[in-house]
């Protein structure tokens, strides 16, 4: 499998009244071919920024990519302008993102047809007549009963849930090889999150492209991804396969996180611990571990030095922490 | 969508009535002998008290309230408004005969407001903190602070009396003599049409900034389309919508403002009908023209909301 | 200072570096000062107010004080911006015309905002039928050009200051009827008002205690948006002669009687005008910081 997309120390900074918001703060990651990759972190931890900074949308006059390169294609994507003729033929094309509000992120105004239509017509070179016919095809893809009915409704004639159908029809349309997927689930109802999921996971099956999906919830993730990076306070914390996280997690953090996860193999009478504290404002961040006061095993060193950053443990697991193996492995026994 | 339409119809209906409410009220209840619409203040003061009565009795103003109302209506509804003291006809031919002056030059303001000051404030929102908006932003201020009159004179002062390039006052109609007429009409007009045109940009400028931040316009760039087709595909539509509904108020402040810029300028139109007919005691006109100029803007109001309903498609398709 | 450690084993988050806290007020003044527009606008409107209310102390000469000989003198500098036709100081007359301006905007706002609040509180809140006559009302009013209702009403009441503010004010209503009703609207269906329901507070109590002050930040905002309009539209009356009665110093007013010598005295229409756009302009520059100042989706962001 050869690598996809690679990002490399990219960090982005939003000015605001208060300070400066470090939102993404040096963080690197790849996204092989055919796999699914999770991103995984809290409200506020960067996960969604980081995402629209390789998609480059993000909001010039407060936010500011100020380091890093994504490397797509043999070409650092950074380097084109956000709104030039290059980074336009990779996004929706090469990559397409969904977002998370599908009750808004749909244009009141257009119908269905037309905005399935116009990348098709733009990417593609199709014509109008083909795209038409690819669009109904599409609807018919992602589950949407009787597309040739319905290709002409307007977003509101749809459920939440259909509305997040098309748009994964929407992001799929011109077979991008990554499909961003931010928050895919969190405006849905339970029932609805699931078959969405299974959705895009057949469909980037279907479609032979990688699948990054960024939540909140581990728990969800699970059925789903090969590898994982988890994220704190704009930067990653703890990166591995599947088994690595879910089974031998390190990182205090991504140790909290699973003890919020409630699982099948356990007691019943085991409480669900929450983590202690709130996530720390990324305004004058200090220099040392952002997870430090919400953590259970920092030691004395973790008080004296600086953020320790991604250090290999074996295979693809990699950890931000100094608290030792040994101590990792109690802990995620507790 | 017909749901809609019938509910608006009746609802303006509804409105219009109302309406005539009001301006009966206004006439009859303000302090003043009513006999007044009927009689000049001469008249009221020469005649002795039998012949007031008299007229009273022949106008119907010893019937109680409602009984005058309906009447009231019922001569509306055949064109009668009563006769004017001071031009002695009808009410109805005076300002039929008023009424497409004011047009003529209001049409122009408001399809000014349209294509000046949309594609102004498009601008400004679109270019928003730069040099552009900055220009138009300012105009767009401008423009709703500066007092109509006051324009208006200083527009004759420069162009009338130092450059002598335009007529100061007056009005032909463009059918007797077109090129005079445009001469004459081109300062009126430009009056008229910058408070239009300024709160239309300012309108334009700020529905369209918040149709910018919204999800679907994030959706639209994600998709790699260009930001031409972004603005005029996606953003326009949405934000004419907010601009669309208040063009009715905007009429109807054209027609404020024609009541100044006619004054200042001796166009006889139905604003200077107004302020004419005000200060000579002819209530007779002053009823009539404030009542067409309310009916002429509810009419308008249901057109806009009409358009409105037929643009935003949760509306056509409930 | 070590640091301390808690029970369960977690660092005292108190010890740790927060970023200061900014008040709603900091917040406030930091987006609403941040407009140079919005400052300059402060500063004109503040002036205008000080000449209104100090205007025996600040103008040269008695604004009614005629002066025969000197009539439609050119500026100079014993009359900074010459006399009119009856000898009177225009510079003198200016000043104590912001008192008209800004008491006739000012009283004809109160008015509609007193009434079209209560209109909008009682349509809004009782719904139904009310609500029907009330917006129903409120739109045939709003059919009425703001400027020809007051001349009627004005015209038919007689002049004088009462009478203006009051036909003013009636045109006025309608818009801060509609923000009132609609605020009413969406305060409404908060959770906050029905428990306040049942625990048995009755409609007055909960729109006296709860919606109103609500309402507030909007109110305002529409309130400074219209200071301006208002003002224009007590010039135009005062220049059609409706309005504030001679020999008060009113300026739409002595803009209309310096038409007359238009090509001799241009001062005397020119100084009067500038001054009503002057002092407009300071309203809406205010009207527009506060608006972006306050809106609520403007809060907690950059």
């Amino acid at each position: 499998m050869s690598v996809l997309l690679n990002v490399e120390n990219l960090s982005t900074h939003f000015r605001t009244y208060r300070g400066l918001v470090k939102a993404v703060d040096g963080i690197s990651y790849y996204i092989n071919e055919r796999e699914i990759v999770g991103l995984v972190g809290e409200s506020g931890c960067g996960k969604s920024v980081s995402q629209l900074s390789v998609m480059q949308l993000i909001p010039t006059p407060p936010g500011e990519i100020v380091d890093g390169k994504v490397v797509f294609d043999g070409q650092d994507l950074l380097k084109f302008r956000a709104k030039g003729a290059e980074m336009r033929s990779i996004r929706g094309a090469k990559i397409a993102i969904i977002f998370q509000e599908p009750m808004t992120s749909l244009n009141p105004v257009l119908t269905i047809c037309r905005q399935l239509t116009e990348t098709l017509e733009l990417h593609l070179n199709m014509d109008k007549q083909a795209a038409r016919e690819r669009a109904i095809e599409l609807l018919g893809l992602v589950g949407i009963p009787e597309a040739r009915n319905r290709i002409d409704d307007y977003p509101h004639q749809f459920s939440g849930g259909m509305r997040q159908r098309v748009m994964v029809a929407m992001a799929l349309s011109c077979n991008p090889k990554i499909l961003i997927s931010d928050e895919p689930t969190t405006a849905l109802d339970v029932t609805t999150q699931a078959q969405i999921l299974e959705l895009m996971k057949e469909m980037v099956m279907r479609f032979n492209a990688s699948l990054v999906i960024v939540t909140h919830n581990l728990g969800l993730v699970a059925r789903y991804v090969e590898r994982i990076y988890v994220m704190y306070a704009g930067r990653i914390v703890e990166s591995g396969t599947s088994k690595d996280i879910f089974g031998t997690p390190r990182h205090p953090y991504t140790i909290g996180l699973l003890k919020c996860v409630p699982r099948l193999d356990e007691s019943q009478d085991r409480k669900l611990v929450p983590i202690d504290g709130i996530p720390p404002s990324l305004i004058n961040m200090r220099p040392t571990c952002a997870f430090l006061p919400r953590c259970q095993y920092h030691t004395e060193r973790c008080k004296r030095e600086n953020w320790p950053g991604l250090r290999h443990l074996e295979g693809q697991h990699y950890v931000a922490c100094y608290v030792e193996t040994q101590e990792g492995h109690e802990a995620s026994a507790r | 969508m017909s749901g809609f339409i019938i509910r608006r119809l009746i609802q303006t209906v509804f409105v219009l009535i109302l309406v005539t409410l009001i301006v009966f009220i206004v006439m009859r209840f303000l302090p003043g002998d009513p006999i007044l619409l009927y009689l000049s203040e001469d008249q009221v003061r020469n005649f002795t008290p039998q012949q007031i009565a008299e007229v009273r009795h022949r106008f119907g103003l010893d019937n109680p309230i409602m009984v005058q109302y309906v009447d009231w209506i019922h001569g509306i509804s055949h064109g009668d408004l009563g006769i004017s003291m001071s031009y002695r006809i009808p009410v109805w031919e005076e300002v039929s005969r008023r009424v497409p002056i004011t047009f003529y030059l209001g049409s122009i303001a408001f399809v000014a407001s349209i294509i000046i000051g949309i594609p102004m404030g498009l601008v400004a929102a679109v270019r928003r903190g730069k040099w552009s908006d900055t220009v138009a932003t300012l105009l767009a201020n401008l423009g709703i602070t500066v007092p109509v009159f006051w324009l208006g004179i200083l527009m004759i002062y420069l162009f009338g009396l130092h450059l002598r390039w335009l007529p100061t006052f007056g009005y032909t109609s463009p059918i007797d003599n077109f090129w005079l007429s445009a001469r004459q009409a081109i300062m009126p007009v430009i009056c008229l049409s910058v408070f239009a045109i300024a709160s239309s940009a300012r309108q334009t400028r700020s529905a369209m900034l918040e149709v910018i931040q919204q999800d679907y316009i994030r959706t639209a760039w994600a998709k790699g389309l260009k930001e031409q087709v972004i603005i005029f595909r996606h953003a326009l539509k949405n934000g004419l919508i907010p601009v669309v509904t208040l063009k009715g108020i905007s009429l109807r402040n054209i027609f404020g403002g024609s009541v100044l810029v006619e004054t200042v300028f001796n166009v006889p139109g139905m604003g200077r009908l107004a302020v004419d007919a005000m200060m000579s005691r002819d209530y007779a006109i002053v009823q009539g023209v404030i009542l067409i100029i309310a009916v002429v803007v509810c009419l308008a109001n249901l057109i806009v909301d009409i358009s409105y309903g037929w643009l935003d498609p949760r509306i056509r398709y409930g | 200072m070590a640091m301390e450690e808690t029970v369960d084993g977690g660092v005292d988050v108190g010890a740790m570096e927060m970023p200061p806290r900014h008040s709603e007020f900091q917040r406030f003044c930091s987006v609403f000062f941040s407009r140079w527009l919005v400052i300059v606008g402060l500063v004109i409107t503040v002036a205008a107010i000080l000449l209104a209310v100090c205007a025996p102390i600040m103008s040269p000469y008695d604004p009614n004080k005629q002066d025969l000989e000197q009539r439609l003198s050119q500026p100079s500098r014993e009359h900074m911006l010459g006399t009119d036709a009856l000898g009177r100081d225009t510079l003198s007359r200016i000043i104590y015309g912001s008192r008209a301006s800004l008491m006739v905007a000012v009283g004809a706002l109160f008015v509609a905002t007193l009434i079209g609040v209560v209109m909008g509180l009682i349509a809004g809140y009782f719904g139904g039928i009310v609500y029907m006559f009330i917006m129903r009302f409120i739109d045939a009013l709003m059919a009425f050009p703001p400027i020809l209702l007051a001349l009627v009403i004005a015209g038919l009441l007689g002049g004088g200051l009462t009478n203006i503010v009051l036909a003013l004010g009636v045109g006025l209503i309608p818009s801060f009827a509609r923000l009132m009703c609609a605020q009413v609207l969406s305060v409404k269906e908060n959770d906050y008002v029905m428990a306040a329901h049942a625990m048995g507070a009755s409609n007055q109590r909960i729109m006296l205690l709860h919606i109103v002050p609500n309402s507030f930040p909007p109110l305002i905002v529409q309130v400074s948006l219209w200071v301006g309009f208002a003002i224009l539209a007590e010039a135009g009356l005062s220049f059609l002669g409706v309005g504030i009665q001679p020999p008060t110093a009113a300026w739409g007013a002595m803009v209309n009687d310096g038409y007359k010598y238009l090509l001799t005295n241009p001062v005397l229409s020119f100084a009067p005008g500038g001054a009503i756009m002057l002092v407009v302009f300071g309203f809406n520059m205010i009207g527009d910081g506060l608006r972006d100042a306050l809106d609520p989706r403007l809060r907690g962001k950059l």
